[in-house]
Formats: C-alpha cells, sequence, structure tokens
C-alpha cells in the first residue's frame, strides 16, 4: 500500500485547544513494499504518526492518503473495509489473559472473516496451520494452544507479532516491536518480521527505540522529534552527529537498549493509554 | 520523648472526621425518623411474646413424605420459574448491552462519538432504566391480570426486570475492563461482535459468569416473593403457610431456601474455578 502525507497535522482528541499539534506538518511518501523505521525520543509523535497511519487518528489539517485514497472521505463500511487491510500492532499485545494463543493469533484474521466463520472458529479453530506457521517464524510454536496468561512478557509480544502476519494486511504498522526481547530474539524478530513483510509485499512502518536496530534492518529512517520531521534518510546517512541532536535532552534513550516503558503485566491491567 | 513546649500535638485529621461524622448524622437523622426506625419495639414485651410463639412453632419443620414431596416439586417448579426468566432476561438484556456498551462503538475510536450512535445508546439506557426501575412484584401483578395465576406470569416478570438490570451491568462490566483489546481488534477492521467475542468476552468472562450465577440466585429468591402474589412455587406455598401461622411449614421452606443459595453459590464457584 502507498501513502502520502501532505502537510498533515495531527492532534489528539483529547488535547486542549491552543495546544500544539502532536505531529506535524508533516510531507512524506512510501511507495508501496516499502519499510521505514520511524526513531525519536519518547513524546515525538512516533505512535500518533503510526495511529494516524492506522486510521485511528483523523489528521486536523492536510491529507493522508493511503492508496491515493483519503480514508476519511470514505463511508463508514468503506472504512472498516480500509481497516481490514492495515494492521496496527500496539506497543503492550491486546491478547486477552484467558484466550488461547491460537485463538489470540487467529483474531488477526477477523477483518477478513464473516461473523459465522468467526464463532465457528472460536469453537474448534480454523487455520491452526496459518496460525503455527505464523508462531513458527518467531520460535513460539511450541505455545500453540497454550492460555496467554501462562506466557512471559517476551513470548507474548512475540505472539502479537505473529499476530500481525495472520492478518496479511498491505500496510503492517508496529509498534516498538522489540520493547520486551532480548537482544538475541529481537534479532531474529525483526528479521522473520521485514522477512514476511517483503513476501507479501505489505509495506512495513516500525517505530524503533532500539537506534542500532533500526538502522540495521531498515533501508530507510525517520526521525520525529516533537512532532516534527527531522531527516528522512538511508541508514548510512544518519550518523552520530544527526542522532545526537535528534535525542539531544534525552541521550540516555538513546543510549538505552530498553525502552523507558512499563512492564507488560502491569499495563495489561491498566486502561491502555490511546497514544502516548 | 519530651514534648516540647508550643508544639501542636493534636492530629490535623480529626476536626474533618468529626465534621464528616455530625453530618452524616444530621443527614441519617430524619432518614431514620420518616422510616419510622424503631428497633426496640421488637423488644416490647407484647411483640415479643407473638415474635417468639411463632418463632417457637418453627420446631420441628415439617418432615413428612406428603409434605417434602409438595416441597419437592414445587421447589424445581421455583427454580424452573427463575431459570426460564433469567434466560428471558439474558435475551433481552445482551442485545441492550451489546448496544449500550461505549467501548464496542467503532465511531468513537476518532475521538467523540458520532451523534446518531451516541443517541441510539442514550435510548437504549433510557429503555433499560424503564424495565429495571418497575420491580419485578408490580410486573408480576400486572402479568398475573394477564395471563392468570401461575408461573408464566413470574417468568415474565423476572424476565423483564432483570433484563433491564443485565443488560445495565453487563454494558457497565464491558466498559469499566481493559478496552484495549478490543479498541485494537475494531481498530484493525473486526465488525463489533467479532470483537465481542474475541476481546470483551475472554477478557471478562469470569467477572459476568460470576454476576449472571448471582443473579439467577436473586431470581430464586425473588421467584418466591412473586409466589405470594400468585405466581406459583415456593413462594406460593409460603404465603399458604404464613397465613396459617403453619411455623413447622414455613421453617422447612426457609431451610429449602438456604440449601438453593448454597447450590448457587457452589455453581457459581465451580464455573469461576473452570474458568480461571
Amino acid at each position: 500500500m502507498q501513502v502520502l502525507f501532505d502537510q498533515a497535522t495531527v492532534r489528539h482528541p483529547a488535547a486542549r485547544p491552543g495546544m500544539a499539534a502532536a505531529l506535524g506538518p508533516l510531507s512524506l511518501r512510501l511507495a508501496a513494499g516499502e519499510q521505514l523505521a520511524v526513531i525519536g525520543p519518547s513524546g515525538a509523535g512516533k505512535t500518533t504518526f503510526l495511529h494516524t497511519l492506522a486510521c485511528a487518528l483523523r489528521p486536523a489539517s492536510g491529507r493522508v492518503l493511503l492508496d491515493d485514497i483519503d480514508p476519511w472521505s470514505l463511508p463508514a463500511a468503506g472504512l472498516r473495509q480500509l481497516r481490514g487491510e492495515l494492521f496496527l500492532a500496539p506497543q503492550v499485545p491486546p491478547l486477552p489473559p484467558r484466550q488461547r494463543v491460537v485463538t489470540a493469533v487467529l483474531a488477526g484474521r477477523l477483518p477478513r472473516m464473516g461473523l459465522l466463520a468467526s464463532l465457528r472458529s472460536l469453537l474448534v479453530p480454523t487455520g491452526v496451520a496459518e496460525a503455527h506457521a505464523a508462531l513458527a517464524r518467531f520460535d513460539v510454536q511450541d505455545k500453540l494452544f497454550e492460555r496467554v496468561d501462562r506466557l512471559s512478557g517476551g513470548e507474548r509480544q512475540r505472539i502479537g507479532l505473529a499476530r500481525s502476519l495472520v492478518a496479511n494486511a498491505r500496510l503492517l504498522l508496529v509498534d516498538e516491536p522489540l520493547s520486551a526481547l532480548d537482544p538475541a530474539r529481537s534479532a531474529q524478530a525483526m528479521q522473520s518480521l521485514t522477512q514476511a513483510a517483503r513476501e507479501r509485499r505489505a509495506t512495513l512502518v516500525c517505530t524503533m527505540h532500539d537506534v542500532p536496530a533500526a538502522l540495521q534492518n531498515f533501508p530507510r529512517v525517520i526521525g520525529l522529534r516533537d512532532g516534527v520531521l527531522q531527516f528522512d534518510a538511508a541508514p548510512q546517512d544518519v550518523d552520530a552527529q544527526r542522532l545526537r541532536a535528534l535525542y539531544h535532552g534525552h541521550l540516555d534513550e538513546l543510549d538505552a537498549r530498553t525502552p523507558p516503558v512499563v512492564s507488560l503485566s502491569e499495563s495489561a491491567a491498566t486502561v491502555i493509554v490511546h497514544c502516548r | 520523648m519530651a514534648n516540647t513546649p508550643g508544639a501542636d500535638l493534636r492530629d490535623p485529621a480529626w476536626r474533618s472526621r468529626l465534621a464528616w461524622a455530625i453530618a452524616t448524622l444530621v443527614v441519617l437523622w430524619p432518614l431514620l425518623v420518616v422510616a419510622e426506625f424503631q428497633p426496640w419495639q421488637l423488644f416490647a414485651p407484647d411483640s415479643l411474646q407473638s415474635t417468639l410463639r411463632f418463632l417457637a412453632g418453627f420446631f420441628p419443620p415439617r418432615l413428612d413424605a406428603e409434605f417434602l414431596s409438595l416441597v419437592a416439586r414445587e421447589t424445581w417448579r421455583t427454580v424452573a420459574i427463575a431459570t426460564a426468566g433469567m434466560t428471558l432476561g439474558l435475551v433481552i438484556g445482551w442485545p441492550l448491552a451489546l448496544l449500550s456498551a461505549r467501548s464496542l462503538s467503532i465511531s468513537s475510536l476518532v475521538g467523540r462519538m458520532a451523534p446518531l450512535p451516541a443517541t441510539v445508546r442514550l435510548a437504549v439506557r433510557a429503555l433499560l432504566v424503564a424495565l429495571r426501575s418497575i420491580p419485578e412484584l408490580i410486573w408480576a401483578l400486572v402479568f398475573v391480570r394477564v395471563v392468570g395465576l401461575g408461573p408464566t406470569a413470574g417468568v415474565l416478570a423476572i424476565g423483564l426486570t432483570y433484563g433491564g438490570m443485565l443488560g445495565k451491568v453487563y454494558g457497565e462490566i464491558l466498559d469499566s475492563g481493559d478496552t484495549g483489546v478490543t479498541r485494537a481488534l475494531l481498530r484493525n477492521g473486526s465488525g463489533r461482535l467479532q470483537a465481542f467475542f474475541f476481546g470483551q468476552l475472554p477478557q471478562n468472562a469470569s467477572e459476568l459468569t460470576s454476576y449472571t450465577v448471582y443473579r439467577w440466585e436473586c431470581a430464586i429468591r425473588s421467584s418466591a416473593v412473586l409466589g405470594f402474589v400468585g405466581a406459583g412455587g415456593l413462594g406460593q406455598q409460603m404465603d399458604n403457610a404464613m397465613k396459617m401461622f403453619n411455623g413447622a411449614e414455613v421453617c422447612t421452606l426457609l431451610l429449602v431456601f438456604v440449601l438453593l443459595v448454597v447450590l448457587t453459590d457452589r455453581v457459581s464457584g465451580l464455573l469461576r474455578r473452570m474458568l480461571g
């Protein structure tokens, strides 16, 4: 799916008037099948950017076009159909504790299924092989019939990623895919994710706190700070000086490999913040 | 430790606590007066004597085979009325709960809910208020006139009132839990019912189950009260026994009620263990 941001600014629904926009004005073009990493200090508007792409936030001004269509000009049914072709994986994987992994992964297919077919798959899961294959890419296939609440935070995150593959979306939006993974797992997960996106010819956008991983795995990296685009470059052109400028005042985030996020088990109990 | 002279050692919270206590008394006193709350009347010699005479009649409970078989039949009828009423309540309550739950709104994913769905939700809530604000006793009196004496009136009365209660509380349970899962599903293009079955049901299953079983218990008690106005079951037997001042029969019937409540407690515990 191709994407066009044309002078788009985005505000949070809860923001008071007069507050600066969370994102923009931003102009950007993504070709179909392109892979993009978004980096920047926390509060830079990375998640807002993803939510805008996912049609979860409406731009206050400017345009955002997906495949040359303005999603907000579509009727409700059309917008829903379009959302079915996108997949937004939040930072904390949205997995109900009592659900089994197989159901949680196959929930990614819901937009492609009718209500009756999806109810039937609640009783007897259909497409178990598909779920197994997606889990195998992230090395958690042995958890197929486990319950979600018996898993560690890292396993849950990988299950969330497997779900995004099952969705078969044309635009994959992944918020901090590596926040709960150790370095070895991170490398494997990142590789599986980018490769799966390539096989499906899906456009992939990831926000990344782990700058080295972003530079290593993505052919294009953008830096956001206070909602403004700082650079849009190939990874080899992102040098230490640019990074220092981007993370100025937040240099600890640049060095830290672990992001400053709440732990998975803790945040699972609380309401997930709409957008950080 | 010696007191420093001039140090104020009084608890600063004491004054506000005293003020709240006085305020509570001032508010409660007129209520007690209006409600003619005079517990000492219980212990006035006349009433104490008649109470004791009635209670003395309770022992021994009537346990002969004839009466017990009657009680068994009526118990079965009571449980049947309660269960059928509950089923009707569920049939009425669930659709209304799903319609009124804000967390299943697609339009509120982006800021405010659209006007039409907001109006529908308001109307559904008003309907729920109307259903549950009329006590089941009143409904029963109405239906006894419409369909005649017997269990049907009880079933209809319980169904309507409980439909209102279940609809309200189910809706609130769905909205008060972690809605992140549901929102993620809706945002990725799932339908509302799919989001309900794959997100909210596993998320809130144990709370919904325990509330449903508790309501079933209430329905059993309710059907006893409805028996007094001619809706059949144990209540009708209780009414007869009370009118005859037959303490032994009243005692047996009360024991059956205790047993029924214990039973529902067990069922609820079992169901929650199975889900937990």
